[in-house]
């Protein structure tokens, strides 16, 4: 576990913040009369990478669409450094990012203007640094060579790096990732966890992490959340996770490919069976 | 009861809207850019279809005038129904339903797909608020094209009411008979009304557009579905702002 000081240092000019913990108090979410997340109580530490791991449909974007202010809870909170992420003027306060699950690149600008928006707009320098800003960054991610291309022109996995490359010219205290390495080939998905691996043992940024990558989730990470059905159904390390005699852990992380299918076979049965 | 939650939630939020991106105006200076952008967007490419539609509009007004006032000897005063029809209700009312159907619907188009790719929601993370980026230079450029549209779209439609006097031979009368009627009757406060009421459809129809797109939710077919509410949302509000205008204008 990180400590609770650990600093953010930020990857351009070196300078040192405060790295945020966030912490979630019996959240509950419904859309309409459907429930999606169910009294969640968990907190991650400044400077930790926490990675929520579930079955498809547990609720962990929308979760992380709390953390980051997109989503407004039912009941319950969530606090980013103690404050309100749905706010503009914690915002204002705490850096915070989210790389979204298909980059949400701006399809109407080139790869470096969506990467100098953020800056242009919150007057973070003047063009010459924020040029060298961009480029650094797009050069961390090693897609340098893209910054005149248009997000149309660019391929699943390069979206993904500039996505997270925008998300770095933010400078963030707290970076969120919606399923960093979905869509992309095993070799793209071992260098987006050295990425964010790096961002956390160079620049103490704190990462909250959403995949169904059992490999990024036991390797790179402090803790690992599951969330099954809108309940956080286990929290510990990875080694906690491995060790686990949950049969739904094991289940979940080592599922059995089954060539005879009884699964289908029951459901085949149960439709023929007369009513 | 609930259609009319439904309309004062939508009304609420349109102000609101509103307000958030006056609230920027002090930025518009540093948006010059994407202000020229959408000048680009609401005149320039607005342009010829206001100037074919208001063309026919004149010529068709200066053909039904000359049909009705040839029986009683009238028709050197068809100039002044041309001139004060275009300068005071069609030429405002049909360049804010051009604007609707033309401008809004892609100004929904492109926010509503914004949204639901989430851009949007990238540019909330940002802190970079949508009604100062996305709302505002729409605003200010639709409150600078505008009089520039009516006023070309006046003196076209005249021009073809002028054409229609001029050959069409049951009409018969002379270009300089057709303005002498036309100036002396239609002045310039007419012309100056017509442009406060097209100044406030502009600024409605984008307002109304730019609300719907922000706030759409779903898929591609929900795009479709908020294009459609956005422009017959701003035909219905271009319709009823123009009694109300015109019975303050008066």
């Amino acid at each position: 576990m990180t400590d609770c000081c650990s600093k953010t240092r930020n990857p351009f000019t070196g300078v040192e913040a405060n790295a945020v913990g966030v912490t979630v108090k019996d959240l509950s979410k419904k859309f309409g009369n459907f429930g999606v997340l169910h009294h969640l109580t968990f907190a991650v530490e400044p400077g930790e990478i926490f990675v929520l791991m579930g079955p498809s449909g547990s609720g962990k974007s929308v979760l992380l669409r709390h953390m980051a202010g997109l989503e407004i809870p039912t009941s319950g909170s969530v606090r980013v450094d103690g404050l309100d992420p749905s706010l503009a003027q914690t915002r204002d306060h705490v850096r915070l990012a989210l790389v979204f699950q298909d980059g949400a690149l701006f399809n109407s600008l080139s790869v470096y203007d969506n990467l100098a928006l953020y800056p242009r707009e919150h007057r973070s320098g003047d063009e010459k640094s924020i040029r060298e800003k961009v480029m650094h960054a797009l050069k961390i991610l090693s897609v340098e060579d893209a910054f005149r291309k248009f997000p149309s022109e660019l391929s699943g996995g390069m979206k993904k790096r500039v996505s997270i490359a925008r998300a770095l010219v933010m400078e963030p205290q707290l970076l969120l990732y919606d399923e960093p390495t979905s869509e992309l080939d095993p070799v793209m998905g071992a260098t987006i966890s050295e990425i964010i691996a790096t961002l956390k043992n160079e620049y103490s940024v704190t990462s909250i992490v959403v995949t169904h990558d059992r490999d990024l989730a036991l390797t790179i990470s402090n803790r690992v959340g599951i969330l099954m059905d809108g309940k956080l159904v286990t929290l510990g390390t990875p080694a906690d996770l491995k060790a686990s005699t949950d049969p739904r852990i094991e289940d979940f992380l080592n599922p059995k490919i089954d060539i005879t299918n009884p699964r289908f076979k029951k459901l085949e049965t149960q439709e023929k069976a007369p009513s | 009861m609930k259609q009319l939650n439904s309309i004062l939630e939508g009304v609420g939020s349109v102000v609101q809207l509103a307000l958030q991106a006056v609230g920027y105006a002090g930025t518009l200076p540093r948006q010059w850019a994407r202000f020229i952008e959408q000048c680009y967007m609401i005149g320039y490419t607005t342009l010829p279809i206001v100037a074919i539609l208001s063309f026919f509009i004149g010529t068709v007004l200066a053909l039904e005038a000359g049909y009705a006032m040839e029986g009683f000897g009238a028709k050197e005063y068809i100039g002044s129904l041309v001139g004060l029809s275009m300068a005071r209700e069609l030429g405002p009312m049909m360049t804010a339903v051009l604007l609707a159907g033309r401008v809004g619907s892609a100004i929904t188009a492109e926010l509503a797909s914004m949204k639901v790719y989430q851009e949007i929601d990238a540019l909330t993370t940002m802190n970079i608020p949508a009604a100062k980026i996305l709302v505002l230079p729409r605003l200010a450029a639709v409150l600078v094209m505008m009089p520039v549209l009516i006023v070309i779209a006046n003196v076209v439609g005249w021009f073809g009411g002028s054409v229609v006097a001029r050959y069409v031979s049951f009409v018969g009368i002379s270009p300089e008979a057709y303005f002498a009627a036309l100036r002396h009757f239609t002045k310039f406060k007419d012309v100056m009304n017509g442009m406060e009421k097209a100044e406030v459809f502009g600024f409605v129809v984008v307002l109304v557009c730019c609300n719907i797109g922000l706030n759409t939710r779903g898929g591609p077919r929900e795009i479709g579905a908020a294009v459609t509410r956005g422009v017959v949302t701003s035909l219905i509000m271009i319709l009823v702002l123009d009694y109300f205008v015109t019975k303050v204008l008066l």
